[in-house]
């Protein structure tokens, strides 16, 4: 029968919305980072990695490729790069 | 993977403005919380069966009865002892607020529950097709409200949400933005710390049906307060106790980002009916910054 539909908490996290970003993909460049953190707050998916300065890294798994982190970010220290070259290199 | 009580995974647009706000709202309320959410985006991009975004309990009905369905968690945990240490809060879509739900959410307003209701207000129907609904502002071009040679988008004003839910006389009621996250977050944890009905409304740009590129959510969202025509407020017990001073730019400067408004730009007549709306919510709440005196000549 047709009961309540159940389903366990936090199980998007094996939806893989990585494969949506089709153009381009943040490239955090480590070079000026200060540990704001306003990358973390500002990305959608909730899907970036914080740590000390110059360490942060993002999700490539989950990415849209949205590039809100790259515009927010105050030292210019993310730059969005064309999905291609990122693969070539 | 960083500590969210909202999920990667989730299936909205990129660049969405109510993912965020989502996860600010959840974040600031912490893991004892109970959601319950209605019929529009939310429900549909981040419980696609059989996955849920939620690290919370989650309900879902339908899509007029959000405020209903929160009304009965709460009831259910008051029999149960449990309601002071576990918050709930009913999310719901614009659509969902001001034309579908808003039967329920008046009676949850009116009944005195202890739940804090957030509205998304992203301005249409945006999961279904942008179509129109009471949030739509004035003069935006929607799938039906389109621009043509003898119209110029929604012919009427944005409904007063805000205005209606005070009027209900509830302890707590504000408007935020995903602009301004930390502002938000502040007025969630403050309506969790009062007891009784709460309503914030919370402004959540859609690049899809705004038509503004994805990277500029947050850009979008501070001209929308900039400009007045979304003026942040907060009030406590039917006293007005904060708004947001702005240095009022321009509507234009908000209009010209966004494809929705693209039909206006060039035709100062119809620009200046949307600066009168933006005037009025200026003068209402006296938001303008007071020019300085010191200024130099």
């Amino acid at each position: 029968m047709f009961g309540p539909l159940n389903c366990k908490a936090g199980t998007s996290k094996k939806n893989k919305t990585g494969a949506w970003r089709v153009e381009l993909r943040p490239k955090y460049l480590h070079q000026n980072c200060i540990a704001c953190k306003l990358c973390v707050t500002a990305c959608p998916e909730g899907c970036i990695i914080p740590g000390e300065k110059n360490a942060f890294e993002f999700d490539a798994a989950y990415c849209k490729g949205c590039g809100l982190c790259a515009a927010i970010c105050p030292k210019k220290d993310i730059a969005m790069v064309k999905e291609e070259e990122q693969k070539s290199k | 993977m960083s500590n969210h009580l909202y999920a990667p995974g989730h299936t909205a647009c990129s660049g969405c403005g109510q993912a965020m706000a989502v996860r600010y709202v959840l974040d600031a309320a912490g893991k004892n919380t109970m959601v319950a959410n209605n019929t529009g985006c939310l429900e549909v991009f981040s419980t696609k069966y059989p996955e849920s975004a939620f690290e919370v309990p989650f309900v879902h009905s339908l899509f007029e009865n959000c405020a209903a369905v929160a009304s009965g968690v709460e009831a259910a945990l008051k029999y149960l002892g449990k309601k002071d240490s576990i918050n709930v809060i009913a999310e719901a879509g614009d659509g969902g607020t001001a034309d579908i739900g808003l039967q329920a959410l008046s009676g949850m307003l009116e009944r005195g529950h202890d739940i804090l209701y957030v509205c998304y207000d992203n301005e249409a129907y945006m999961n279904t097709g942008i179509q129109r609904s009471g949030l739509t502002p004035f003069k935006a071009n929607t799938t039906t409200s389109p621009k043509g040679a003898k119209s110029f988008g929604n012919l009427r004003y944005k409904k007063p949400m805000p205005e209606i839910a005070l009027a209900h006389g509830i302890p707590y009621m504000a408007t935020a933005t995903v602009g301004y996250p930390q502002d938000l977050q502040r007025k969630v944890k403050k309506a969790l710390s009062i007891k009784g009905p709460k309503y914030i409304q919370v402004h959540v740009p859609c690049p899809l049906g705004w038509q503004h590129p994805s990277n500029q959510t947050f850009d979008v969202a501070k001209l929308a307060v900039e400009t007045g025509l979304y003026p942040l407020v907060e009030f406590e017990n039917g006293k007005l106790i904060g708004v947001r001073k702005i240095k009022a730019l321009p509507v234009e400067e908000y209009l010209k980002v966004q494809g929705r408004f693209k039909h206006l730009l060039g035709n100062a007549e119809e620009i200046k009916l949307v600066q009168d709306v933006a005037n009025a919510s200026i003068a209402k709440y006296n938001l303008k910054i007071e020019a300085d005196t010191a200024q130099p000549a």
